[in-house]
């Protein structure tokens, strides 16, 4: 049995919405993830996939400790993060690494390519925490390894990031992240910014990297084509919630969650013979905001095969195959939902209140 | 989609348009030689990479070019038997928005954040259609908020920008476009900034109103997917050119320049790529237009580069059937020596 490197449980993160000038008093809160759990094993790559706004990038911030998490607890290699001192959390990070969206901004662009690549290790060789300790030449030498792996000439370290094109500059946050032999990279979009040809030199990189050096990716994208392109397992976020998680294969081969479902239909797929026979289920409406708390299922206001239960019953995950969950009342054996009545379950969501 | 009719009318007709920028670095020739027939009814799709002169091509159609520093050098663009490259501002006027309409890409920016959605399209029509009374504008505003699927569009009316989320900003701009019968509409890449089943309901409704109301759709995209859902016909275009035109299934299927196969081959598919399998890639980065030597712009990047491709640019080649590329390797031994020749000469 495989041992997950990064456990998540339950994690959420809530932001305030303040008022007034002086004295900021809380009216709400913005729950970007609302209680998200799943494990990541070793080697293996956990895609999570979600529309602008579903609280994918806050979920790996929050995996991160760049936000505090309003709740739940993130264990990496046993070790309880949310927790952690920042001694501890310094230790944590030299193997947890993130690869950011926009490549223009996640570059200082004060600095050269060089001062890039090794800030990781002068800052964590500077604290003593590299073992053994590296030497100036050393740290050069280990910049040109990178640049050289991540296929950018080590002749432009002396350069600065304008003078890169965007997949270029992708090349370099990607050797920065790898300047401290992590164990597991978040990438947060890596590819979404860049266009489609330099797209797949770029998710061939992070390919080969994951065999050569043994890498565990959590790799978060709005597409679902890289996504399942990259992914071993994939979990869908909508409004905060993972709403389904699975195998990469049978995500795609059989969806279950009815988001899912309309995710993948209305995906177009560049191929002119199957896009002209195929039935889109376009959904109505636009994503709530995630500003209240729900009673019920998040997907309610939108979902094509609502049934009055799920107004005011929050699904919990059913596991319909091994390594396949879902969080649908439709998918509950013990009950079909179809015949209850709104009034029925406002009564039944009364008494378990 | 419906099949090419080529007995259709041709309504726009861009002949060899070229737009240069004057920069300090030298001449950008953003488009330099482009040219397409649009039919009535048909969706003309034209892709290509950032900084391939998709959107210029168009802005310069709708006469949008910033001047100086761009200017429309050379080309024809017929609409209706004139040039309207060479009309005067003020014939311009009343084409644009009128006969020709656009949809730019970011619903965001496009849209006044001050004045209420009522006002702004009351301006649009009002001035479009002179007689019309600041109440008839209202109701035909309404009318066309509720064509595109905008709810209680009679209150919704009045909101600010602000109070519409990405994909109802697109649906306005889209109902304004429309709102004074455009016989084209210019979609400049309209879903790049929405999520997928946002992008799906627009897709949708552009599909629905040009087949309703017979418009010619040109539209922009670097989303090959897009493309093959939506058009009747795609141009690729690379580093300011066309480098093939086709009808959609032919180009997936027999894609002739190995650019376009490339960027086919290149993005993964969600019913065929396999797990793990490396993906198709186009090494190297897109050319700097700026001074660019007169060879193929794409020989760098190029797995069938030959030396022909390295002095002279490939003249168009018609496949047959609409099918034209602009590749060497379409051209016999003779036609290659002598440009060779020329070129060394």
């Amino acid at each position: 049995m495989k041992q997950p490197i990064l456990q998540v449980r339950d994690l959420k993160q809530h932001f305030p919405i303040t008022t007034g000038m002086f004295f900021q008093r809380q009216v709400g809160s913005i729950r970007a993830v609302d209680g998200i759990s799943f494990d990541v094993y070793e080697g293996e790559t956990l895609g999570i996939v979600g529309e602008s706004g579903c609280g994918k990038s806050t979920a790996v911030r929050s995996i991160s400790q760049l936000y505090k998490p309003t709740s739940g607890s993130v264990i990496f290699n046993g070790l309880e993060l949310t927790t952690a001192d920042p001694k501890t959390m310094l230790l944590a990070r030299r193997d947890i690494q993130m690869i950011f969206q926009d490549p223009y901004a996640s570059l200082n662009p004060r600095m050269t390519v060089r001062s890039i690549i090794a800030e990781p290790l002068v800052i964590y060789n500077r604290r003593h925490l590299l073992d053994p300790a590296l030497t100036t030449l050393q740290i050069e030498h280990r910049v040109e390894e990178l640049m050289e792996r991540v296929g950018l000439s080590k002749a432009f370290k002396n350069r600065y990031p304008h003078e890169f094109s965007g997949g270029q500059r992708q090349r370099i946050g990607i050797a920065r992240a790898l300047a401290l032999n992590p164990k597991i990279i978040l990438a947060d979009e890596p590819v979404s910014a860049l266009d489609v040809s330099i797209q797949s030199q770029i998710l061939n990189l992070l390919g080969d990297l994951q065999k050569e050096f043994g890498l565990t990716y959590l790799f978060i994208a709005h597409d679902l084509a890289v996504i399942q392109h990259i992914s071993t397992r994939v979990a869908v976020m909508y409004l905060g919630k993972i709403v389904e998680i699975s195998e990469a294969v049978n995500l795609y081969d059989n969806p279950l969650h009815p988001y899912t479902v309309a995710l993948l239909s209305a995906a177009p797929i560049p191929d002119p013979v199957v896009e002209r026979d195929r039935q889109r289920i376009i959904l109505t409406g636009d994503v709530p905001s995630p500003d209240q708390e729900r009673f019920g299922c998040y997907f309610y206001d939108r979902c094509p095969k609502r049934m009055p239960w799920c107004s005011n019953h929050i699904p919990p995950m059913f596991k319909r195959a091994e390594n396949h969950e879902v969080a649908c009342w439709l998918y509950d054996d013990e009950r079909d939902y179809h015949d209850v009545s709104m009034e029925e379950a406002e009564a039944d969501a009364k008494l378990h209140a | 989609m419906s099949p090419i009719n080529n007995n259709q009318e041709v309504v726009l007709d861009v002949r060899d348009l070229q737009t240069y920028f004057k920069t300090d670095a030298g001449i950008v020739k953003a488009v330099d030689g482009v040219s397409f027939t649009l039919r009535k009814g048909q969706t003309l799709g034209i892709v290509g990479e950032s900084g391939s002169g998709k959107s210029v091509t168009n802005l310069s159609i709708m006469r949008l070019i910033p001047s100086p520093p761009g200017k429309v050098v050379g080309g024809q663009a017929l609409f209706e038997g004139e040039d309207i490259l060479a009309l005067d501002e003020k014939e311009m006027r009343k084409i644009r928005g009128n006969k020709i309409s656009m949809i730019f890409q970011d619903p965001m920016t496009s849209l006044n954040p001050f004045l209420r959605i009522s006002t702004q399209m009351i301006e649009t029509i009002r001035l479009h259609n002179k007689g019309l009374t600041r109440k008839e504008a209202l109701e035909r505003s309404i009318e066309m908020l509720r064509l595109v699927g905008i709810p209680s569009a009679e209150k919704r009316v009045t909101n600010y920008p602000h109070q519409f989320s990405g994909g109802m900003r697109q649906r306005v701009m889209i109902a304004m476009a429309l709102s004074c019968n455009a016989e084209i509409l210019i979609a400049d890449e309209p879903t790049t900034a929405l999520d997928v089943t946002i992008q799906a309901q627009i897709l949708e409704l552009i599909n629905k109103l040009s087949e309703q109301m017979g418009t010619s759709v040109i539209l922009i995209t670097h989303d090959l997917g897009v493309v093959a859902g939506m058009c009747d016909e795609v141009c690729v275009m690379y580093a300011g050119k066309i480098v093939e035109k086709a009808e959609t299934e032919k180009l997936y299927a027999f894609p002739a320049h190995p650019y376009t196969e490339g960027l086919i081959r290149s993005v993964p598919r969600m019913n065929t790529t396999k797990k793990g399998e490396r993906l198709y890639s186009i090494e190297g980065q897109p050319p700097n237009v700026i001074d660019l030597p007169p060879c193929c712009p794409f020989h760098p990047r190029c797995p069938k580069v030959m030396d022909v491709c390295r002095v002279a640019y490939p003249p168009i080649t018609d496949l047959g059937g609409g099918h034209e590329v602009a590749c060497w390797l379409y051209n016999s031994e003779e036609e290659k020596a002598a440009a060779l020749k020329e070129a060394q000469a």
